[in-house]
């Protein structure tokens, strides 16, 4: 076990000489993912609560099959899947962007958890309370207005615990990225175990890296919680 | 012809992911049971080994876990065999992948009937042992029952991401329908086709799990009134 983590703890933790690898990529892409996902859930969650279903449909039929099929199909979707076509291919851009197994990984993460905060934030966005929406209305406040002062900030606030989960989720979710050829952390666990045939210490450094993120991440989110969320604590006196 | 002669195969697959799915759930929810009992239970030690067992199984990945299991479970396996002197033995990947996620989804149910078990008033239990009901017929009577209207929403979640999770056991080389499609693709070189219709053949069984779902909940909601809103 030593052994194993002297000579490795680097592609471990952040380059395997020269490229980064590990740690540092699995979060790079959480951060990248959970960024997408949450600047394009904010728009499309509200329209997925519009009254027209012009709007509504497509982000309901959209959130539905991302929701409803795994994270590694969609992976392998935009992988292998969307290489193989010829006009991709005949593009040089689309060529120059499908070609590349990180920035697949990225587009399908990015996708995946953005179904889900769309859902996540759509659902705090019902429950805003109607007098708060009257009261803006009476105020003589636009569409834009409201959402930008009333429903958001409360909204998403509210949605912050079930964000939080999405995140670690979205942590966990992570690990198929080896299969498009990005070297994150499963994937030095995975040559460690090959090199060394240590399994038990190749994935359990992994997975013990794994839920240390995850323990910070909940920690940093409850933190965030009592911040945010202090208006909600229940009243002691 | 539609699936280009590979039919067969990707209809073997799927009834593989649906079998694996079926036979973890099982397992899973038996693991669960266990596992909440233990949580409630008196015994230190006994509530210590679930905890112990739920907080790291949910705090790292499914794959990792998957993959750790796999590969220690075989040479664990080996060396057995080994030290017994009889040949090596190769763990099934149908087995191998029920075990695995039998495991993993049994913490999550373990916080499914630990919260449902605890939300069934504790004055329905005294009346039962007023009655003169065994433990195991309170069990089964009276916490039983009610315990399953609070833990099916948390079931039906579960049971979602279960199937979404059996995607992963192509990765240890067992033949589902994630990898008879991409074998199809391979065969055909149309990888963008045969692709989706793997997609879309996980979005009929969750489409239907959602429906029996449904049913399931009306079924054991029966007699609870709603809250007019």
């Amino acid at each position: 076990m030593t052994a194993i983590l002297e000579s490795y703890w680097q592609s471990y933790l952040w380059s395997d000489g020269p490229h980064f690898s590990g740690l540092v990529v699995t979060l790079w892409l959480l951060i990248l993912a959970v960024a997408m996902g949450f600047l394009l859930a904010v728009p499309l969650s509200m329209a997925r609560v519009s009254h027209n279903p012009l709007l509504r449909l497509p982000i309901w039929c959209y959130t539905y099959v991302f929701r409803g099929t795994p994270l590694y199909i969609q992976l392998l979707f935009f992988y292998t899947g969307v290489y193989s076509l010829h006009v991709v291919r005949s593009q040089d851009f689309l060529n120059a962007f499908f070609r590349d197994g990180f920035n697949c990984t990225v587009l399908a993460f990015g996708l995946n958890t953005c179904a889900y905060m769309t859902e996540i934030f759509a659902g705090a966005i019902r429950a805003t309370a109607h007098g708060e929406v009257e009261a803006a209305s009476a105020y003589g406040m636009s569409r834009f207005t409201l959402y930008r002062r009333i429903i958001l900030p409360s909204a998403l606030r509210r949605a912050l615990p079930f964000f939080s989960n999405e995140v670690i989720l979205m942590l966990h979710s992570t690990s198929v990225a080896f299969t498009a050829t990005v070297p994150d952390l499963l994937k030095i666990a995975r040559d460690v175990n090959s090199a060394t045939y240590a399994s038990f210490t190749a994935f359990g450094i992994a997975g013990v890296l794994y839920a240390a993120c995850a323990f910070f991440l909940i920690w940093l989110f409850r933190r965030g919680e009592l911040h945010w969320l202090a208006y909600l604590k229940p009243r002691t006196h | 012809m539609l699936l280009e002669g590979f039919g067969p195969q990707i209809l073997l697959g799927t009834l593989a992911t649906v079998k694996l799915a079926l036979c973890s759930l099982l397992i899973a929810v038996l693991a669960g049971l266990i596992g909440a009992s233990s949580k409630l239970s008196s015994n230190r030690l006994l509530r210590a080994l679930a905890a112990g067992y739920t907080t790291v199984i949910r705090s790292m990945p499914d794959l990792v876990i998957m993959l750790l299991l796999f590969f220690s479970l075989q040479m664990l396996l080996n060396r057995i065999t080994d030290w017994l002197g009889i040949t090596q033995i190769d763990i099934d990947p149908f087995l191998a992948g029920v075990v695995t996620l039998a495991f993993i989804y049994g913490a999550y149910f373990t916080e499914t009937f630990r919260g449902a078990f605890q939300a069934v008033p504790a004055g329905q239990i005294e009346a039962a042992r007023a009655y003169g009901m065994t433990r195991g017929e309170t069990f089964r009577k009276v916490l039983f029952p009610q315990m399953l209207r609070h833990a099916l929403p948390g079931i039906g979640n579960n049971w979602q991401v279960l199937i979404k999770s059996t995607a992963l056991v192509s990765i240890i080389g067992l033949t589902d329908v994630v990898k008879a499609t991409q074998d199809a693709g391979k065969g055909s070189m149309q990888f963008f086709y045969f692709t989706l219709v793997g997609g879309l053949i996980y979005l009929a069984i969750t489409t239907v799990s959602n429906g029996v779902l449904l049913w399931l909940e009306r079924r054991y909601s029966v007699g609870v009134r709603k809250a007019a809103l």
